[in-house]
């Protein structure tokens, strides 16, 4: 299961990151924003517009912005 | 001593670096940028508790040292000393959210590694104490081996000290230079996990207000609702409030003209002054109210941190377009002035968002348009009403925004497909902490903009104004001859005006562009001037031009102008502008050439439509 189907509001750990399925840059900012195996996340806030895009999360202590995109390229499992 | 010393603010983006450079430097601060990019470089002066003056820098915020961005790289290289032409800093101040230590300490202890001598700034330690952390800066600094001071930069807490730490830094470098891991990020991630854990001494399980807030504010419904309202309300503030401000630029501008005028003989070098130098940059500077306003509203959303939110709300409409919700800023900027909206690009990390950002920027309608659509329409749309409170003049000056919207919305379309095609841009950003910005951090911010929108297009502007004039006064003209006419002003109108015959301009018109190359308002007092009104002041000379231009433009001809002034080719310092932001004329020229054969294209289409339906 991936983020993007996850939930919003409920604890999801990061099972594993489709890094190749990423750009390069983007791929670089969210690991060094802390995503990765083992991580516990969670979904705040979706977007209005069509396809409730982009996704506000919770990683750790901070809320991060990310696309759709990205959340498909994370999987993860209940925490 | 034989060099001045240098020390610098490295952390992440968000951890309240820049609160903290202006608490350690004040107001004395030099903006200037890296040698060969485009990445601001921030640099004050902070004097050591020995009286000795250090230049601290404040490096763009950084996730890590595998840049993903270019002022990642900036950060990078000169905290590493390979940076050229920038001395590697003596002491590096690691500043850390102590809110979000897990976090911050990963690229804490990048920068750590590094063996440099390093002081720790435990920064923001109210909104931790907000959030119901207790923390524990000895046992920080004991993991860290580095000093760890507590500080609260937005309300000067903890600065001295840590002034005093920086001061003794340099003499703890050897003892720490030998003990430093090398690990790979997910150890760092987990020694950072450790690390946070045990400077924690108590965490109550209270809620952060961000949640809360954001409910509200990120809501799919009431979000967008808010932002619109608050979006409002800034075009109100920016052209209601800054009149009266505008005002008292413009009159003293003009007193300061007739001073000229009544002490100097009448000559070359007095009309140089009065026509010249004042009249031209007088034109921008009348600007500058609008500008501090409109930065005002931006600053305070950035440091209260809804800036991020609205970013967040805009996105998918920006996505719609191949842009993404960064883009929002900038665009919002240039309903202002382009100047600053270009140079807030830099924002954008991705390099043809931003591109694509610069080249759409120019058409949102600036504020210089404003007075080129009040004659207009003033002079050619009827004063009706088209339902209760809307009257036609104002529906018509909406229209002529929204249609530069729709414009940058379609171009940047194109653009995605085309120039500046590539995979379709993410947007990752982090939404920051709500915080209540403080009024010193505010005024700080305000004056840099303000100084360096005055610097920037003051001097293009200046030299532009002199270029033209010399166009416009020279040579004189015979003894019932229009100056304009004449001069070398009038020659190059001659040669422009057969591409604009055909869609509808008159050769006054065609005349008037030519000027309005500097600043676009000045397409007004360019039609005044032809129509041999003889007035000093814009507002008493746009009467008599409106009288003018009701009596002898049809409609499809004035529609054709505002028309063309919705995507007219910009001014002179825009220009300059998005060369020195983009390195080179390629995309410049793009710009212009595009923008006019929009603007010919628009202006065309409503002059043809509107003569064939009978108007």
């Amino acid at each position: 299961m991936t983020l993007d189907g996850f939930d919003s509001g409920k604890s999801a750990r990061i099972t594993g990151v489709d890094w190749d399925a990423l750009a390069q840059d983007e791929g670089k900012r969210l690991k060094a924003l802390g995503v990765d195996e083992g991580a516990e996340v969670a979904i705040l806030h979706r977007g209005v517009f069509g396809g409730r895009d982009p996704i506000a999360m919770r990683l750790g202590n901070m809320t991060i912005a990310i696309r759709r995109m990205h959340a498909r390229a994370i999987h993860v499992e209940a925490a | 001593m034989s060099r001045k010393r240098t020390a610098a603010l490295v952390g992440n983006p968000n951890s309240g670096k820049s609160a903290l450079f202006n608490a350690l430097t004040g107001a004395r601060q030099k903006i200037a940028n890296y040698a060969g990019v485009t990445v601001e470089r921030k640099a004050g002066r902070l004097t050591l508790p020995s009286g000795e003056p250090v230049e601290l820098l404040d490096l763009p915020g950084s996730y890590s040292f595998d840049a993903a961005s270019p002022d990642e790289a900036v950060t990078r290289d000169v905290v590493k000393g390979t940076f050229e032409g920038e001395a590697v800093p003596d002491v590096l101040v690691v500043v850390l959210d102590a809110a979000n230590l897990e976090q911050h300490l990963v690229f804490a202890q990048e920068v750590l590694e590094l063996g440099r001598p390093t002081v720790v700034a435990l920064n923001m330690v109210d909104l931790a104490e907000r959030d119901g952390l207790t923390l524990d800066p000895a046992a920080l600094s004991e993991a860290l081996g580095v000093p760890v001071i507590p500080t609260v930069a937005v309300r000067r807490k903890g600065i001295a000290e840590l002034n005093a730490a920086i001061a003794e830094a340099e003499t703890h470098a050897d003892e720490q230079a030998h003990t430093r891991w090398h690990l790979t990020l997910p150890e760092r991630r987990l020694s950072a996990k450790h690390m946070a854990r045990g400077a924690i001494l108590s965490k109550s399980t209270r809620h952060t207000i961000e949640n809360g807030v954001d409910k509200i504010l990120l809501n799919p419904w009431i979000g967008p609702v808010v932002l619109f309202g608050l979006l409002f309300v800034i075009f109100q503030a920016v052209f209601a409030w800054a009149t009266p401000f505008a005002d008292l630029l413009e009159g003293g501008v003009g007193v300061l003209s007739a001073g000229v005028t009544a002490s100097m003989a009448p000559g070359i070098l007095r009309d140089f002054l009065t026509e010249g130098v004042l009249a031209g940059v007088g034109s921008v500077v009348v600007f500058l109210p609008q500008i501090v306003i409109l930065f005002a509203f931006i600053l305070v959303m950035e440091a209260s941190g809804y800036m991020a939110r609205a970013a967040f709300l805009m996105d998918r409409l920006m996505a719609g377009v191949g842009l993404s919700g960064k883009s929002f800023i900038p665009l919002l900027s240039s309903f202002a002035c382009a100047i600053p909206g270009i140079m807030a690009t830099r924002s954008i990390s991705d390099p043809k968002d931003r591109l694509t950002t610069i080249l759409i920027a120019p058409l949102m309608t600036c504020s210089a348009r404003l007075p080129v659509y009040a004659v207009i329409i003033a002079a050619v749309i009827p004063q009706t009403s088209v339902g209760p409170g809307i009257g036609l003049q104002g529906l018509v000056l909406f229209a002529l925004y929204v249609a530069g919207i729709i414009g940058a919305m379609v171009v940047a379309l194109v653009l995605r497909r085309t120039v500046t095609k590539g995979a379709a841009s993410g947007f990752i950003m982090e939404l920051p902490r709500y915080q209540l910005p403080r009024i010193k951090d505010l005024a700080i911010g305000l004056w840099q903009r303000a100084w360096v929108f005055l610097r920037r297009a003051g001097t293009i502007i200046f030299l532009a104004t002199i270029a033209l004039w010399v166009l416009l006064s020279f040579p004189k003209a015979e003894p019932g001859e229009s100056q304009l006419d004449a001069s070398y002003a009038g020659v190059v109108a001659d040669t422009i005006h057969p591409v604009l015959e055909p869609v509808g301009f008159n050769r006054e018109m065609s005349l008037a562009l030519v000027p309005a190359i500097a600043a676009r308002e000045v397409a007004v007092s360019a039609l005044a001037t032809t129509y041999a009104v003889d007035a000093e002041d814009e507002d008493v000379a746009a009467e008599g031009v409106t009288a003018k231009i009701a009596a002898l433009w049809s409609l499809p001809t004035a529609l054709a102008f505002l028309a063309w002034f919705v995507f007219a080719p910009q001014c002179l310092s825009t220009i300059a502008v998005a060369r020195r932001e983009t390195n080179g004329w390629k995309w410049p020229i793009v710009m212009v050439v595009y923008l006019f054969a929009l603007a010919w294209i628009a202006a065309g289409l409503t002059y043809w439509i509107a003569v064939s339906a009978g108007l």
